[in-house]
């Protein structure tokens, strides 16, 4: 009895081993492409992405990469994560120098399938219009009175999806040289964040 | 050979899992807002149902009968933790969206209840079609529900955009899910089933 059951185990994890060690540089790869993607999707075309850097801001660090194109440094793309309806909403928002949103892409999101999950559709007008979404403009829902159509009936997702571009925003414009707060930077007074892993 | 098919075939009617046996409603409810998520999940437990029926046919003769339940346990978790290795790897658009649900499969019950009305008192190929057929009638059961959902819920088909606007956003709910599944169980029993 013993002596099957441990068996059985034994094989078992024998099993997992060797596909764990067969899948491991796959799924390495495919998170990387993911990664790749995304960052290629929400920066303009024909630049460079260098490595990663962090920056801090308003106490939450950020990873972002910035996009070269002869010698300058001309557009970032920001990872960006702030809770939602369903768990934490994470985006990757390409910025350009002069605090342009040039378009945004959604890393990782739990919301509610055929409501907030629809800001995953990148061709809809919630995510369209985040593109060449000026700094003259306020990143808020309209209910919030900001310049951002929310999504029908997903309210909570909207506005999570609006602050992470708006921080996103924020941290390209310290880089800019600009040191701005909460308030002044995009008008999102209360930032909702969290950090990596909690 | 008639014997054979008529197997694979029992999955889809007599022995539906979703709308006869009513066995693995969780994932039924949770991931069927839409055509495409009811068929991913319909076919990842497809795998794991094929391959864990296969595997307890071959153990069931050598397990004593005081452990058989934890025996097949590991056998379907190792399954499980195998295609959701392989999905991450190869398919990550589809782990993403199914997410939690993939592990779930563990303690699906059409796994289990296969496992142990079907596989344990059968031949290694009869086990195989069985999960095969199982498998697949659950794969076309969560799919109908899914189209159903999605039409009514967004107006389109696996995204296929038909009626413009918002659909009736209750389908892509919870409360659409069971109302769906009720309405297809009573059509699926009234025709098919006799």
């Amino acid at each position: 009895m013993v002596l099957c059951l441990t068996g059985v185990c034994l094989v078992c994890a024998a099993i997992l081993g060797g596909i764990y060690a067969l899948t491991f540089e796959p799924i390495r790869k495919a998170n990387e492409n993911i990664l790749k993607a995304s960052i290629g999707a929400v920066l303009p075309e024909g630049v460079e992405i260098s490595e990663p850097q962090t920056h801090e801001w308003e106490g939450v660090s950020y990873e972002y990469y910035p996009a070269v194109k002869d010698g300058n440094e001309v557009a970032y793309a920001v990872k960006s994560t702030t809770v939602g309806f369903g768990g934490p909403l994470s985006l990757m928002v390409g910025v350009l120098k002069d605090g342009t949103v040039f378009n945004t892409s959604v890393l990782a999101c739990t919301e509610t399938p055929g409501l907030g999950a629809k800001c995953q559709e990148s061709g809809s007008h919630f995510r369209t219009q985040f593109q060449g979404f000026g700094p003259d403009k306020k990143l808020k829902v309209t209910k919030d009175g900001g310049d951002v159509d929310a999504i029908t009936a997903s309210t909570i997702t909207s506005r999570a999806y609006a602050l992470a571009v708006s921080n996103a925003v924020a941290v390209v414009k310290y880089l800019g040289g600009e040191d701005v707060s909460v308030d002044s930077a995009t008008g999102a007074s209360s930032p909702v964040v969290i950090k990596e892993g909690e | 050979m008639g014997k054979k098919l008529s197997l694979i075939l029992d999955g889809f009617v007599k022995n539906n899992p979703t709308f006869v046996l009513v066995l693995g409603m969780c994932p039924t409810l949770a991931t069927t807002t839409s055509a495409l998520n009811g068929l991913e999940m319909g076919l990842a437990t497809l795998f794991v149902l094929v391959l864990s029926n296969i595997a307890i046919s071959l153990l069931a003769p050598i397990v004593p009968d005081k452990v058989h339940i934890p025996v097949y346990i590991v056998v379907i978790a190792t399954f499980v933790t195998v295609l959701q290795l392989i999905m991450q790897a190869y398919t990550p658009g589809a782990y993403t969206t199914l997410g939690l649900f993939i592990p779930l499969i563990v303690v699906n019950c059409i796994v289990l209840g296969r496992a142990e009305a079907f596989a344990n008192k059968n031949g290694v190929l009869d086990s195989a079609l069985d999960g095969i057929g199982v498998g697949l009638g659950f794969t076309l059961s969560l799919t109908v529900i899914g189209i159903v959902r999605e039409i009514l819920g967004s107006g389109s088909v696996f995204g296929w955009k038909f009626i413009p606007g918002d659909g009736i956003l209750a389908f892509v709910m919870a409360p659409g899910a069971f109302l769906v599944l009720g309405y297809l169980m009573v059509l699926f029993n009234k025709y098919l089933k006799k």
